[in-house]
């Protein structure tokens, strides 16, 4: 057994929060660089090399690469050898996020009501928070911050058993087109298959968490990844939508068991800057 | 072929007659920030014949709301915000005499009719850099609706703020002719 103190918890989800929106993921700035070479369009280019220097100033200037700082998206992997004390685990996730945002001089984005009051929270919480009860004895915080541009453009669709594989990959790539510019491509593009309704969409966010520079282990999964990719950059859209060849940076499947009469699938876009930082309490 | 134009606000006909899609535009003099919230306001007192908060002649806006500045910074990261949340706010405010947009992502029909109508283009800045972005704004005060956090209209003086023509005074979008010409289906 080992016992973890909630107080802990709070600095490093802080840090989470400020470095994931200050300093581009080592992953991203690989695939930028090689898009460089690769990018057709000048003015697509252009676009590539100011994220480039862009990346440089928001380090140095301790600033957020993007004013979108998100909602606090937080996935945990809770050992379950793990012993919490000393107070609330989600209010501990909360306070950090509270003190980063605050801290860090990042956007408070969260309102409290969807539809009527829409008033700011003011510190950027609640987080939505995943919890996941794993084998072993650590605490592993993953802080993924999710602009409003890309997430609104993602979807779940419910489709027919009988479409395959071939009509899911077209959905894909439909919602790559439909989204255009305005989900700030290069777009990463989590996919969710199975599952149920909310489970698949949950698979779609995840899936963005695997690293860009990683296949799928599945080899047939992969060649599905690969496949899409190429279309997906077949579609012209480009940096910003300005038009190009590098509208996307990576596809990452996330399947999970499902019912006889159904195939849910969920489409999960992130922008560009794709942030995501994760921290191990041991 | 692209060129590269250096333009002041507020801005004249003159000075968007000849700009075509994908050419760039350092833009200086003063900007001004809104969103969805502030678009409601100042559609609202368009409506009930009040004056807007800072000067619509010529003006540009910018969609976009900062994050807090640092302290020896004026502003926080301040790239743009997608454009077509503001679709239906557009031709009232070209009618009163905005003449340019910056935001990010693809505008619908009736803006790009209603830039035609008033001789007004729509640039797109480069989102997600926020802070190239914030490099180019050297002082920023609210103008309107603070109560609005980073949704207030900020007046931002810019030097040589970037930007791309994507839709001109012609109606020509760059969002559809780029694609068209790299799109390999």
């Amino acid at each position: 057994m080992k016992t973890i103190d909630i107080a802990q918890i709070i600095p490093v989800v802080k840090k989470l929060c400020i470095d994931a929106n200050y300093y581009v993921a080592a992953d991203v700035l690989a695939k930028a660089q090689a898009s460089l070479e690769s990018e057709k369009s000048p003015i697509g280019r252009e676009i590539l090399q100011i994220l480039m220097q862009n990346y440089e100033l928001a380090a140095q200037w301790q600033m957020p690469l993007c004013q979108d700082t998100g909602v606090a998206v937080v996935f945990v992997e809770l050992g379950q050898d793990v012993h919490l004390i000393g107070g609330d685990f989600e209010q501990a996730i909360n306070e950090g996020v509270r003190q980063g945002y605050a801290e860090g001089y990042l956007r408070k984005a969260m309102v409290n009501d969807p539809v009527v009051k829409r008033k700011n929270t003011g510190d950027n919480t609640p987080a939505i928070i995943y919890t996941e009860i794993v084998p072993g004895s650590s605490l592993k915080i993953t802080v993924a911050p999710k602009g409003g541009g890309s997430e609104n453009m993602s979807e779940v669709r419910m489709m027919n058993v009988s479409d395959g594989l071939e009509r899911i990959k077209d959905y894909v790539v439909d919602c790559v087109r439909r989204a255009g510019g305005r989900p700030c491509p290069p777009v990463i593009v989590g996919v969710g298959l199975g599952g149920n309704f909310e489970q698949s969409a949950l698979l779609a966010k995840k899936a963005l968490l695997r690293p860009l520079t990683e296949k799928n282990p599945e080899p047939f999964w992969a060649d599905v990844e690969q496949e899409l990719v190429e279309r997906i950059n077949r579609l012209g859209i480009g940096p910003q939508g300005l038009g190009g060849s590098t509208t996307t940076w990576a596809v990452s499947i996330l399947y999970k068991p499902c019912h006889i009469a159904s195939m849910p699938v969920a489409v999960n876009l992130d922008c560009h800057c794709h942030r995501h930082e994760t921290a191990v309490i041991e | 072929m692209s060129e590269i134009y250096r333009l002041t606000t507020p801005l004249q006909n003159s000075d968007l007659i000849s700009l075509q899609i994908g050419d760039k535009v350092l833009l200086s003099g003063k900007i001004y920030t809104a969103r969805d919230a502030a678009h409601q306001k100042l559609i609202k007192l368009l409506e009930i014949g009040q004056s807007l908060p800072f000067d619509i002649k010529g003006a540009v806006i910018y969609y976009a709301g900062p994050a807090p500045a640092r302290p020896g910074h004026p502003i926080g990261s301040v790239g743009p915000t997608s454009s077509y949340r503001m679709d239906k706010f557009t031709p009232p405010l070209l009618a009163a005499g905005m003449k340019a947009m910056i935001g990010k992502g693809e505008r619908g029909q009736s803006v790009i009719d209603a830039l035609i109508r008033y001789q007004s283009v729509y640039f797109a800045a480069v989102g997600g850099a926020a802070v190239v972005a914030a490099q180019a704004v050297k002082a920023a005060r609210i103008v309107a609706f603070e109560e609005l956090g980073p949704e207030a209209i900020y007046e931002l003086a810019v030097v040589d703020f970037p930007v791309f023509v994507a839709v001109d005074v012609n109606g020509n979008d760059l969002f559809r002719v780029g694609v068209a010409r790299y799109r390999q289906e």
